[in-house]
């Protein structure tokens, strides 16, 4: 381990579940409201993982009336809530980025199963 | 006292308590070891004599052996003279670390920045450079015209051009302190410092 991730250890999350592109996710996110704070859900499929360490973010993708949105979120952030697994996917690279051009049936995922 | 000399470990980030990620430089920052004592007596001013970093004896000279003998510490690689608040409570061979500083203070961090061998203007100066159309050709990083004609004939001395740029000292001034590791001698600041990774670096105490 580098000097780097020593130092940033203690602020790591352990509590994170196993999930990796392709599965989809239910995650909390915190949001500010002036002074008030409240969880909002995001649900979506896992596009990718990036980055290592306290710098490790994940981009989740979901369809909300028709239109595709994408939000990118530190994983160890403490604005992150509680994040669920709902469906692993089967796929065949760390990054699909190709489900951006596809929509409707082709943008099915298949279940992985163990 | 006011400043300490450390070694660039490299940058990550921290989390604020709203959810922000902070950007900082983590810099290992000391232990210094006070190797003279500067006094208004015999020195003409107060200041502190700090050195960092232990080396071997058959690495120095003989007249540092013998300087750092005198205040009884191993000889030291790097050393920089800091200010110091009270001259009284300063007396060679002490240990000084990271916990000189606080939480939420500023200070100011001198180093020599990465050296980017000849660069042109655009990048050295931040000259704008020509256009690209227009019927220019072959002008986009120009720096246009250096001087007048005839008279006086000559460019004037210090007029900028393209040269040597980097491996010169730079002060960043008021860089907050993120986090102190007494313990390990580790200190967080926000934002970038100058030089590469484990390079040598001057803290002092803002203002």
């Amino acid at each position: 381990m580098n000097a780097l991730d020593t130092i940033t250890q203690d602020q790591l999350r352990t509590d994170l579940p196993e999930f990796r592109a392709g599965d989809t996710i239910r995650m909390e996110v915190k949001v500010r409201e002036g002074d008030k704070e409240r969880v909002q859900l995001f649900q979506g499929v896992v596009i990718q993982r990036s980055g290592h360490g306290i710098g490790e973010t994940v981009t989740v993708r979901k369809i909300s009336q028709g239109i595709g949105v994408e939000r990118i979120f530190p994983l160890h952030s403490p604005s992150v809530g509680n994040i669920q697994v709902l469906r692993k996917g089967k796929v065949r690279q760390s990054r699909i980025y190709y489900l951006r051009k596809l929509k409707g049936k082709a943008a099915r995922i298949a279940e992985r199963r163990n | 006292m006011h400043g300490l000399i450390g070694r660039k470990i490299g940058m990550s980030q921290v989390f604020a308590e709203n959810g922000d990620a902070v950007p900082v430089t983590v810099i290992e920052a000391g232990p210094c070891y006070v190797t003279q004592v500067k006094t208004l007596e015999r020195d003409g001013y107060e200041a502190a004599q700090i050195g960092f970093e232990a080396k071997k004896e058959k690495q120095t000279t003989r007249p540092l052996q013998g300087h750092f003998k005198k205040a009884k510490v191993e000889p030291q690689r790097i050393v920089r003279e800091v200010e110091v608040a009270d001259i009284e409570a300063c007396e060679p061979g002490q240990v000084v670390g990271a916990d000189i500083f606080e939480t939420g203070e500023l200070v100011d961090v001198t180093g020599y920045f990465k050296g980017r061998g000849f660069q042109g203007v655009v990048k050295r100066h931040g000259f704008r450079g020509g256009d690209k159309t227009r019927g220019q050709s072959d002008r986009w990083r120009h720096p246009g015209s250096i001087g007048q004609s005839a008279t006086p004939s000559k460019v004037f001395k210090g007029t900028r051009m393209g040269g040597r740029m980097g491996n010169k000292r730079v002060t960043v001034r008021n860089l907050q302190v993120v986090g102190v590791d007494a313990e390990k001698n580790i200190l967080l600041v926000k934002g970038a410092v100058p030089g590469h990774r484990n390079g040598y670096v001057l803290i002092n105490r803002a203002g």
